[in-house]
């Protein structure tokens, strides 16, 4: 009977076509997208440099990103929350309670899965390509864009799989964005909202709604490689 | 395709070269000079050090012991186009043949009409315009292996170091194969390949370096080492008996 | 080939996340609050009535009493918006806001399920009724977040001469969250659950629970509004934040408030003007 509720509940969303509604759908897709980039912006090369740099304490870097992939959002939030406050050393900025922050905050949890995933995607390449872009003189940090752009099918998946994670999250962007109605509220945050209300299936309706979204993104995403494949093997 | 008529980086002088790695000595006082012009076919059994030696003068590695003498300083580095390398299983980069062709020249910093106007030529040259656009990993071993001769060919460079091109190929491909060297060959282009072949040898060499257990045993013209032999272990190898 | 790719990164970024960063609107306010103004829906009629007159827009953050009072102290907001009466007058007190102003009041109400274990239904002592849920151990969920409903409910506690900290059983059961997840824990358990009226008459997932205990004039929960300290932090938006707090307690906001109702019944009663409140 509740899921019923929620699938009318989502309908309902989906063709109301409500600006408060449209506003947090954007919001969310705007958030999560930009966190997405600007991890990927970070960490494709911070990734590729990983793989192919050979320094002490080099193990240990790879280890901590690997687990650093599994940070619980909420402490990232909160280490950013204390940043980011009036007290805090980044105060200044005005950042708290912004969208500004709440992308922080996403890109803070996506970024170890891209830097981890590039350095094995970009490490097992290195091993295949050495020789030849060796004696095309393409040594060290000068074989990064060929690396990165040969292995862009792999990437993708580590961008989905940080898309993934940024947009499911509620922990992190509800402490630093403040889910301010309007402004700061993303799906996941008015889903914890309606839950506490008691409105269940429009709660679960929501839920719906962002698994719609994110199964319309993967599978643009999954279409668009498979064609991308097709032409360069 | 015009030789440059720029000084020439040949002849390379080879001087007491060695290379050990963890204590076990895999090439050992190689010492030897490659002339400019014609194929010189390095010859040996598996493990002897044919392979290595390619790496070694065309700058992937870098020897323990002895020294390399290019003519010209240019040639000390790999990847100024001025020698190339062609390997035994093609390193074929997740793209089209065509950007596979055009990645090398692109790295070197040609503009785009040039690179257009040299991957259109390399791609008739070498019989690959049906191929262009085809993912260079699903081509078949003979195709990629002659894109990887292009590829080489494309940087028009003076030298060519070849390292078993043709022993993962059916007779066919490898035809075709040693027909594009001798062309290289006319050209002007100097060639150093490393086979177990003796009568891809014979067809294609000028001269024949002959290792055994890392150490040269003999340098000396084809003509020379296959009709008259100076060592023992030359002359077993010939009739294909085992060295040890 | 790479320099295109850049760019091309570069732009999509700016498409995405420029809107994001830049819609900052030229006039808004951070307004640190309680989960039960805000999920009561109060502020959906209010806000939009002061920013038709002013052309401020407010940011309502909802948290616990306490944490919203701590939001506050750090300066993370302009003004603060909460009922707690005592922890107000602490804030104040410590120089962190500049006036404590009476705005409204609704009041609590005792929520338990129909099987009504501890048998108090229609009672209007909330002293008796509590002491009958600690005597007969029936469930009982406490928001356990020192939120205002939180401190409330402690000092009914000890009005009814118990003092929990120390008698407090299984059936005491803190869980830290806002006030609609514990009237949705309590429905799941059949416990009972000290509620604002407002928050409860909002609350959609009723399902066994229902109003055991009200109109005890102690169940009265008052409503502060004040402006965080400009002298403890400059950056506070002294004008925007000072007009949101004048509106709120004047004859147009006041009537704003009583104007507020769901199902006809209202749900904030507006004493501005009373002393002492």
């Amino acid at each position: 009977m509740e899921f019923g509720a929620a699938i009318s509940a989502a309908l309902g969303l989906m063709m109301s076509l409500d600006p408060g509604f449209l506003g947090i759908v954007s919001l969310a897709v705007r958030v999560t997208l930009s966190a997405v980039l600007l991890a990927a912006v970070i960490g494709l090369p911070l990734g590729a440099m990983i793989a192919l740099a050979r320094f002490p304490g080099r193990t240990f870097v790879i280890i901590l990103i690997n687990a650093l992939m599994g940070l619980p959002p909420v402490v990232a939030g909160l280490g950013l929350f204390l940043l980011l406050s009036r007290t805090g050393p980044l105060g200044p900025l005005g950042w708290l309670f912004t969208p500004a922050a709440m992308i922080a905050a996403q890109t803070v949890l996506v970024l170890p899965i891209v830097v981890a995933l590039t350095r094995q995607v970009v490490e097992d390449l290195w091993l295949e390509y050495r020789e030849h872009l060796t004696s095309m003189g393409l040594t060290g940090f000068r074989a990064i864009p060929t690396l990165l752009w040969d292995g862009r099918f792999s990437l993708a998946t580590a961008l989905l799989a940080g898309f993934g994670r940024a947009s499911a999250e509620v922990g992190a962007v509800l402490i630093v964005g403040g889910n301010i109605a309007g402004y700061t509220r993303t799906m996941t945050t008015a889903i914890a909202l309606e839950t506490s209300k008691g409105d269940l299936p429009l709660a679960l309706g929501l839920g719906m709604v962002l698994l719609v979204l994110t199964l319309a993104i993967n599978a643009v995403a999954y279409g668009a490689s498979r064609i991308g494949a097709r032409f360069a093997g | 395709m015009a030789m440059r008529d720029t000084a020439s980086i040949l002849p390379l002088s080879v001087e007491g070269l060695g290379y050990a790695v963890a204590g076990k000595t895999l090439l050992e006082d190689i010492t030897f000079t490659l002339p400019r012009g014609g194929l010189t076919a390095v010859l040996g059994a598996n493990g002897s050090g044919k392979s290595l030696l390619l790496r070694l003068c065309h700058g992937l590695i870098t020897p323990t012991r002895g020294s390399l003498h290019w003519a010209l300083e240019e040639g000390r580095r790999a990847g100024r186009q001025r020698h190339a390398m062609v390997f035994q299983r093609p390193i074929m980069l997740r793209r089209s043949a065509r950007a596979n062709l055009d990645h090398p020249l692109a790295a070197l910093g040609l503009d785009r009409a040039a690179r257009q106007a040299r991957i259109a030529e390399a791609l008739e040259r070498f019989g690959l315009e049906n191929l262009a656009e085809q993912p260079a990993r699903l081509l078949s071993g003979g195709e990629q292996q002659r894109l990887a001769l292009a590829r080489a060919w494309t940087l028009t460079p003076e030298v060519i170091f070849l390292d078993e091109p043709c022993s993962q190929l059916d007779p066919g491909a490898t035809r075709q194969i040693e027909a594009m060297l001798s062309e290289f060959d006319r050209d002007g282009m100097t060639l150093m390949m490393a086979t177990h072949d003796l009568a891809q040898a014979r067809r294609l060499a000028r001269n024949v370096l002959f290792l055994n257990g890392g150490r040269l045993i003999e340098e000396a013209s084809a003509e020379t080492f296959f009709n008259k032999p100076r060592t023992d272990e030359a002359r077993a190898f010939l009739t294909g008996n085992l060295l040890w | 080939m790479l320099t295109r790719r850049s760019l091309l990164t570069a732009g999509l970024l700016l498409t995405l996340a420029g809107p994001g960063l830049a819609q900052t609107p030229e006039r808004f306010i951070v307004v640190s609050s309680t989960t039960s103004t805000q999920d009561s829906g109060l502020f959906g009629h209010l806000l939009p009535l002061f920013k038709a007159k002013t052309g401020i827009e407010v940011r309502v953050v909802s948290q616990g009493t306490g944490q919203a009072l701590d939001t506050g102290r750090r300066g993370d907001a302009d003004v603060v918006f909460v009922h707690a009466r005592a922890q107000e007058e602490k804030f104040v007190g410590e120089g962190f806001g500049v006036e404590r102003k009476p705005v409204m009041y609704n009041d609590f109400v005792l929520i338990g399920p129909k099987s009504d274990p501890a048998g108090i239904r229609g009672s209007k002592d909330i002293a008796t009724a509590l002491k009958a849920i600690q005597e007969k151990q029936a469930a009982f969920v406490s928001r356990g977040d020192r939120s205002g409903t939180h401190s409330a409910e402690l000092g009914l506690w000890k009005l009814a001469g118990i003092e929990i900290e120390k008698t407090k059983g299984t059936w005491y059961r803190e869980i830290g969250q806002g006030m609609g997840a514990a009237l949705n824990t309590a429905g799941a358990m059949s416990a009972y659950v000290l509620a604002d009226r407002g928050t409860w008459l909002s609350f959609r997932n009723r399902g066994d629970l229902e109003i055991t205990v009200e109109g005890d004039r102690r169940l009265f929960n008052q409503y502060g509004v004040m402006l965080v300290n400009p002298a403890k932090h400059p950056h506070v938006k002294q004008a925007d934040g000072q007009a949101f707090v004048d509106w709120l307690v004047s004859t147009e906001g006041q009537k704003a408030i009583s104007e507020y109702k769901i199902g006809g019944e209202q749900l904030f009663f507006p004493n501005a003007a009373q002393p002492g409140a």
